[in-house]
């Protein structure tokens, strides 16, 4: 089943899966696991070059063969110089002025900085980028990356790689609602593929994942449950959920049950 | 001249053109970008930009990211 087109910074996808593509254990298995797993964008960064080594070649062209949008990141970026400077080599060098901006502000949980991260990406709108900004769930913060020209936002579930999963559902779905026009995409923190459901399942409009799939036994396998995950999530989103109840409501009709006796506690 | 690239120092003949510089330490062709005492470099000013003793460079290429 073909999931419908949407749109995303321009672009129409039909997955609305993201890809990272690091750790990985061979680029042969990411290619693999990029196909099966259906996604239209995946992450790519950059690094230093020696003059001897050309692994950026060899990664680059594996991406290119696949032909899906590249997202590039400025993960490792501590302050918006940094940022912004990344940012301009990403343009140039993967031909895209989409960007996953990161600004890390804890290094044990690698938390975005709230107040860079906003400066940067007033900065980068400015010049003309496409911000993907990598934020936590504060609802603060995402009011001023969409006053800085944000029209996505990138909420983590939970630190990256840690594969917890969504530890605030309470403010991604504020978020959501708050926000209706805004593209929402779950990124750091999923995983298995019910994390990807319940992110989509609160609306969401898309969801990011490295780790989950990369360190997986089976990356291209957990790759295709991915795919299948978030489409499920989307589906049961536009279908609407049933309310909870706290009691039971038989399912099966009572109206002629056989045996059946209206006296309760009645067992013998 | 001394010119520190990805953190180490490299000899190079003065002067000498960025674009000559890339050539010579073997990136011709790669997937690059260049960032020049922390301001991006785009790829047009390369042939113009004349490096410096004690300049410092960063140059970067794809790799897997998250």
């Amino acid at each position: 089943m073909t999931a419908p087109i949407w749109e995303i910074g321009g672009h129409s996808l039909t997955s609305r899966l993201l890809l990272g593509t690091a750790r990985y254990p061979s680029l042969a298995v990411l290619q693999q696991a990029i196909h099966a797993s259906g996604a239209g964008v995946v992450t790519v960064s950059l690094r230093r070059e020696s003059a001897e080594g050309r692994a950026g070649s060899q990664f680059w062209n594996t991406i290119k063969e696949l032909g899906v949008q590249v997202l590039p990141n400025t993960a490792g970026c501590k302050t918006v110089k940094e940022a912004v400077t990344t940012a301009e080599m990403a343009r140039e060098v993967f031909e895209t002025a989409w960007l996953k901006l990161e600004v890390i502000g804890d290094d044990y949980t690698l938390q975005p900085h709230p107040s860079l991260l906003v400066e940067a990406a007033e900065q980068l709108c400015r010049r003309g980028f496409e911000v993907f900004p990598y934020t936590t769930e504060d609802l603060v913060v995402a009011e001023r990356l969409i006053q800085a020209g944000c029209k996505i936002l990138m909420p983590w579930g939970a630190p990256i790689g840690s594969g917890q999963g969504l530890n605030n559902p309470y403010a991604l779905r504020i978020l959501r609602a708050r926000y209706p026009e805004i593209t929402l995409i779950v990124d750091a923190g999923i995983g298995k593929p019910s994390h990807a459901i319940a992110a989509m399942e609160l609306g969401y409009d898309g969801v990011l994942v490295n780790t989950a799939i990369a360190r997986a036994t089976d990356p291209v396998q957990m790759g295709r449950a991915f795919g299948l995950a978030v489409e499920a999530g989307r589906l049961a989103y536009q279908a609407g959920a049933m309310p909870v109840q706290d009691l039971a409501e038989p399912s099966t009709p009572v109206t002629g049950t056989p045996f059946w006796h209206s006296a309760p506690g009645r067992n013998s | 001249m001394l010119i520190e690239v990805n953190g180490e120092k490299k000899e190079l003949d003065s002067p000498h053109l960025l674009a000559d510089a890339i050539n010579h330490w073997g990136y011709a062709g790669a997937p690059i970008a260049v960032a020049h005492n922390d301001e991006f470099v785009p790829r047009t000013r390369y042939a113009t930009l004349q490096l410096q003793d004690g300049d410092r460079l960063e140059i970067v290429s794809p790799m897997q990211g998250g």
